[in-house]
């Protein structure tokens, strides 16, 4: 009976270590600027864009890296990206153009 | 040099050189924010007054098609517009739009009601009057614009490059920043009514405007679908999707200044409502078309009195008694 549980224990005993490398980061949108403007990250960390500003914000990215639509939402509402691969992704506000920000994401 | 010019010279002198690198957001209404200029193009009386006769006379004589100049457009005797829904220079297969007044067009960071130009120079360079390829050719031939262009730029010659850079000069100094508002808010108590006053309390309040029209411009320089009706006789617009195809862009376009709003009717980027009356009424029922639109969009229950203090307001953006532009001695 203990026979599926062994076969799982190597994934079991990988997890732990996936979720030790796996960071979260907050990106904040205020003043219709990013903050931090720029980040380094890993695959597999998660980007929480937070909107810091009493008005909408859409952030998204065209970047061939990882193209992404995190649609429009007021503020204090958070959505997350996950990054899926290594690259440059330049994020922008599709409401507010001027508003760019770049994530750096490693292996 | 008109004494219209002058001033905006003086203005644009002063912000452009006060601090180096991007410009601050201007959250402010009472203070410009600083003009982005481009290096080697800071705007000197020279680049400026050239610039003001290549704009005026990019007309048959120089002119891609024969038949239309910058200022057929971009009129000074109509608020640096034409007066017309859309413009009348609209290519085949482009879809109609309005045209855009110069008004404080330096401090824009995006061109165009879908944002695909980024620099005045730029967007000289790519216009219609540019698209053949002698038009450098033309104006060399009129022996009186060599020194002109040598006045205002030394050693760079006459190029499509110095052509544009001194039409953006030009465009540069198109600026607004003596209306009733700005006397008010520079401490004239009485330079606006207090039907105007409630208006602007209304606009940063409960009618919501400054969610995109604030700041010293009126711009938050983003791109917005606004819920406007297409006209059966036009085309499906994209708008900025068409350049950032993604839902929120689906037929939003590049918010507007709103100075010397009351000179550059027709209003909207498809020119649909011929007064801000009109306009009003639209954001107060909370656009027309559902979804998209931007989520501001929503119906304001304004009361008769609070929409005659929005349009009270939106008048102050006028500057009353424009001085008349006048036309330079074009060179032989």
């Amino acid at each position: 009976m203990f026979e599926p549980i062994l076969r799982l224990a190597p994934f079991l005993a990988a997890l732990p270590g996936l979720a030790a490398h796996a960071a979260d980061h907050q990106v904040r949108q205020h003043d219709k600027r990013f903050e931090p403007p720029q980040l380094r990250a890993k695959v597999g960390d998660v980007v929480h864009f937070l909107n810091d500003d009493p008005f909408y914000h859409n952030i998204y990215s065209l970047s061939e890296t990882q193209p992404f639509d995190l649609g429009s939402y007021p503020q204090g509402e958070s959505r997350p990206l996950k990054l899926e691969r290594p690259g440059v992704i330049e994020v922008e506000c599709a409401l507010h153009p001027r508003m760019r920000m770049t994530i750096v994401v490693e292996e | 040099m008109s004494p219209r010019i002058l001033p905006a010279i003086t203005l644009v002198a002063s912000v452009a050189f006060a601090e180096s690198g991007p410009p601050p957001w201007s959250e402010r209404y009472d203070l410009p924010p600083p003009m982005p200029i481009p290096e080697g193009n800071e705007p000197t009386p020279a680049r400026i007054e050239l610039g003001r006769a290549l704009f005026l006379f990019f007309d048959p004589r120089l002119s891609g098609p024969d038949w239309i100049s910058c200022a057929s457009c971009h009129n000074p005797a109509l608020g640096w517009s034409d007066g017309l829904p859309v413009a009348f220079g609209t290519r085949p297969g482009e879809p109609p739009r309005a045209t855009p007044t110069l008004f404080n067009v330096g401090y824009a960071t995006v061109l165009m009601w879908d944002g695909r130009r980024r620099d005045l120079e730029h967007e000289a360079l790519t216009s219609r009057n540019f698209e053949v390829a002698d038009v450098v050719r033309r104006v060399a031939a009129i022996e009186g614009y060599a020194p002109l262009f040598e006045a205002a730029y030394p050693g760079e010659g006459i190029t499509r490059q110095t052509i544009a850079k001194a039409i953006a000069a030009f465009e540069r100094s198109i600026v607004s920043h003596d209306t009733p508002f700005d006397r008010w808010q520079r401490g004239e108590a009485d330079a606006v009514s207090a039907a105007a006053k409630r208006g602007f309390a209304l606009f940063r309040g409960k009618a919501n405007c400054d969610a995109c029209h604030h700041g010293y411009n009126f711009t938050d320089d983003g791109f917005h679908n606004i819920g406007l009706i297409t006209p059966e006789r036009f085309p499906q617009d994209p708008g900025r999707g068409k350049w950032v195809p993604i839902a929120s862009q689906a037929g939003a376009f590049r918010t507007p200044t709103l100075r010397e709003i009351g000179r550059t009717a027709p209003y909207m980027h498809n020119g649909i409502y011929a007064t801000l009356e009109e306009v009003v009424e639209h954001y107060d029922r909370g656009g027309d078309v559902h979804p998209p639109r931007h989520p501001n969009i929503r119906p304001l229950g304004l009361t008769d009195r609070e929409k005659a203090d929005l349009l009270a307001f939106l008048h102050s953006l006028t500057t009353p008694d424009h001085e008349p532009f006048s036309l330079p001695n074009l060179p032989r």
